[in-house]
């Protein structure tokens, strides 16, 4: 589904991913983790498009297509979909309005027709049991005023509704409270799907308490310093990043 | 007044002459209590002439076009405008009172008086100089007064008609009534002085709309209107201006609002007509516990310039006043807000907060902003805040890493950035049509 190939970018003049080599197949989640500054939330941002960065070198192919070539909203209507950091607040328009807006014109991609409002909100229904959510938020501007928590919880309803093929959720685990956590990892898992993949980008391993990934990545200044199963988070978690980082060091 | 002298008054004065701007002759339907307030105005016009590029209140505003123009003043339809070319402006609920004025002149055919709560009084102003002049002595020109500026002497000199509503105490008036100043192509070259008196005793509730609108858009036509609020005690408010004058027009306007204690007041206006439009709008806080909320938004482009000046009058303790102001400017357009707060020494416990946000989607789209904070009371909670700015990217890439194509991410933070003032008019039939006007300038979303 994702090929990255010696990816390199750079925000200003600072060079922040120094060559990523990355494949995510369908069906699979991947947990990208590092310490601060290791370009992991950079890599979810190049992901889906972010013209804060500059690429400037390497390659990535999302279903065989240039994924670096096509502008944000394509890489969106193709099935990239980026659960950001920190959502952005609209006030002035509601979170029903903005979803719609949204699901329409990935639809009108597909050249399907687009839903009406009260279409729309049976369609809602039942994504906001999955967040554990009354239809009241729908009517409340677009993450204004929300809490960090009721802010990811958005970024996870936006999934649902969207129902991307691959998922980059940006610390979404972040600042979460025990509950919101858990709703917010049960509508990871509830979306998994055979033919989807997820890339978690976190800096805890508590959240893949309950989400369980295929692979874990360490991301070090630029670079994965190392891959592996799920125990490889765990032994980070008991030892944290520094360890990983003098072993790496030592080696090279 | 002052900066105002020397050669420039001079020629001022003359071309007072020139546009044979003497006093209106006497009519049966001027009362007499009028006549010496008329002259008096006049004689404060004559004296002042316009107001030039000196005077610190419209520096930023470039009123030569006006000054320099020749208006004619009155202007007869030379056809019946009918109901389907009004349809356009003319919205909410068909029992509601909407009063139309067309070229100045009420008109009773294209008018429709709802069924009104009784004691309620709406109709034309002219009709009730008529009819009955005691409530209107105690009110008209006494609130809006002619130092306020020489438009307003212009408008008190020669004011012919308009909208009056009078809503008795403890009268809820249930369904608003709208003010409709129509202008047509038989206008063209003329200006008309449109005055509305809004009366609305203790305890009473109402919500009045007035739309200054164009059926011959391109045409160049002078619109100096006046409005007067008196919000009695424990009285509640909605006043929505709409302004929408053809782009090539001149719309000078001043509302006065004079509020007593206990009193609620909010207004909203939106400006998106008028090759220049000025509007000051003024609230007098005369009471205690009185609460004043502004909301505006401007929409301009083209070479537009659309100037707000507010002053917000703290004169009593305990009182509230709340303003936010957003301008969304395109093209060569620009825009001026002036927002002052006076807070009198006696004025403790004042709570006032101003806020302008300009949104440029241009780079040759202009701003003057200027708060204008005077406090003379030290126990008070006043700030102010103004931005000029342009969409944030970071929003822009939200929306369009949900699938929103760039184009059309733009019009809709854009139209987020001026929803956020219109959601707060609490009338639904009102907050609706200016929903759709929004719309309709932003492009559909």
């Amino acid at each position: 589904m994702l090929e990255i190939k010696g990816l390199r970018a750079k925000a200003g003049d600072k060079e922040i991913l120094k060559g990523i080599d990355l494949t995510v197949n369908a069906g699979e989640i991947h947990a990208v983790m590092g310490p601060n500054g290791s370009g992991k939330s950079t890599l979810a941002q190049v992901l889906a498009g972010h013209p804060a960065y500059e690429v400037t070198a390497g390659q990535v192919l999302y279903e065989g297509n240039d994924l670096l070539d096509m502008d944000p909203e394509v890489r969106a209507q193709a099935g990239i979909f980026l659960a950001f950091q920190y959502p952005v607040e609209i006030p002035g328009i509601s979170n029903a309005y903005f979803l719609r807006a949204a699901y329409n014109e990935i639809r009108k991609s597909k050249g399907l027709e687009e839903v009406d409002s009260m279409d729309f909100l049976d369609l809602l229904e039942q994504k906001l049991q999955l967040v554990e959510w009354g239809p009241e938020i729908m009517s409340r501007a677009v993450n204004s005023g929300f809490s960090g928590g009721e802010k990811k919880r958005n970024e996870i309803l936006q999934m649902a509704v969207l129902e991307p093929k691959l998922a980059i959720l940006d610390e979404t685990d972040s600042g979460l409270d025990i509950d919101a956590l858990r709703i917010v990892a049960g509508g990871v898992n509830a979306l998994r799907k055979p033919d989807n993949a997820t890339i978690i980008v976190t800096h805890y391993q508590r959240l893949l308490n309950y989400i369980v990934p295929d692979q874990v990545h360490v991301l070090s200044a630029g670079r994965i310093v190392r891959s592996g199963g799920k125990d490889l988070a765990l032994d980070l978690e008991a030892r944290g990043y520094e360890w990983l980082e003098q072993e790496v060091g030592a080696a090279s | 007044m002052a900066g105002a002298g020397g050669r420039g008054s001079v020629v001022r004065k003359a071309s007072l002459q020139e546009f044979g701007l003497t006093l209106p002759v006497a009519t049966a339907d001027s009362p007499d209590w009028l006549e010496p307030v008329r002259k008096a105005a006049l004689d404060r016009f004559a004296a002042t002439g316009f107001p030039t590029a000196r005077d610190e209140e419209w520096r930023f505003t470039p009123i030569a076009p006006i000054a320099q123009g020749v208006w004619r003043r009155g202007t007869t339809p030379s056809r019946e405008i009918t109901l389907a070319e009004l349809a356009p402006f003319i919205f909410g609920h068909p029992e509601w009172t909407t009063l139309v004025f067309v070229d100045g002149g009420y008109s009773e055919v294209l008018s429709s008086t709802g069924e009104l709560p009784a004691g309620v009084q709406a109709g034309s102003l002219a009709g009730a100089l008529q009819a009955d002049g005691t409530l209107l002595e105690k009110h008209l020109a006494r609130h809006a007064s002619i130092e306020t500026s020489p438009f307003t002497a212009l408008s008190t000199a020669f004011m012919s008609d308009g909208g009056f509503v009078h809503v008795p105490a403890d009268t809820d008036l249930k369904r608003p009534v709208h003010l409709v100043f129509v202008t047509t192509a038989d206008a063209a070259g003329s200006v008309t002085h449109p005055r509305n008196l809004v009366v609305v005793e203790p305890g009473a509730r109402a919500s009045v709309i007035e739309s200054y609108v164009s059926l011959a858009e391109g045409a160049t036509y002078w619109t100096n209107a006046v409005t007067e609020v008196v919000a009695g005690a424990n009285s509640w408010i909605e006043h929505t201006r709409i302004q929408r004058e053809s782009e090539r027009a001149y719309h000078v306007g001043l509302t006065h609002v004079e509020q007593q204690r206990d009193s609620h007041y909010r207004s909203f206006t939106l400006a998106m007509g008028g090759a220049l439009a000025r509007h000051n709008l003024h609230a007098r806080l005369n009471g205690e516990n009185v609460e004043t909320l502004m909301y505006g938004l401007y929409l301009t482009r083209g070479d537009q310039v659309v100037d707000n000046h507010t002053a917000i009058y703290h004169d009593q303790p305990n009182c509230r006043s709340w303003e936010v102001y957003k301008g969304v400017l395109d093209g060569r357009s620009r825009a001026v807000f002036n927002g002052k707060v006076f807070v009198k020494p006696e004025a403790q416990k004042t709570d006032a907060k101003q806020t302008n946000r300009n949104l440029l989607l241009s780079d040759t789209a202009k701003v003057d902003t200027k708060p204008q904070l005077e406090i003379f009371a030290d126990d008070v909670k006043c700030t102010h805040g103004a931005t000029v700015g342009r969409l944030d990217d970071v929003a822009l890439f939200y929306a369009r890493s949900r699938g929103v194509p760039a184009e059309k991410a733009q019009r809709l933070l854009t139209y987020a950035f001026a929803a956020e003032v219109t959601s707060e008019i609490v009338l639904e039939p009102v907050r609706d049509e200016l929903d759709r006007l929004v719309r309709e300038r932003l492009g559909e979303m």
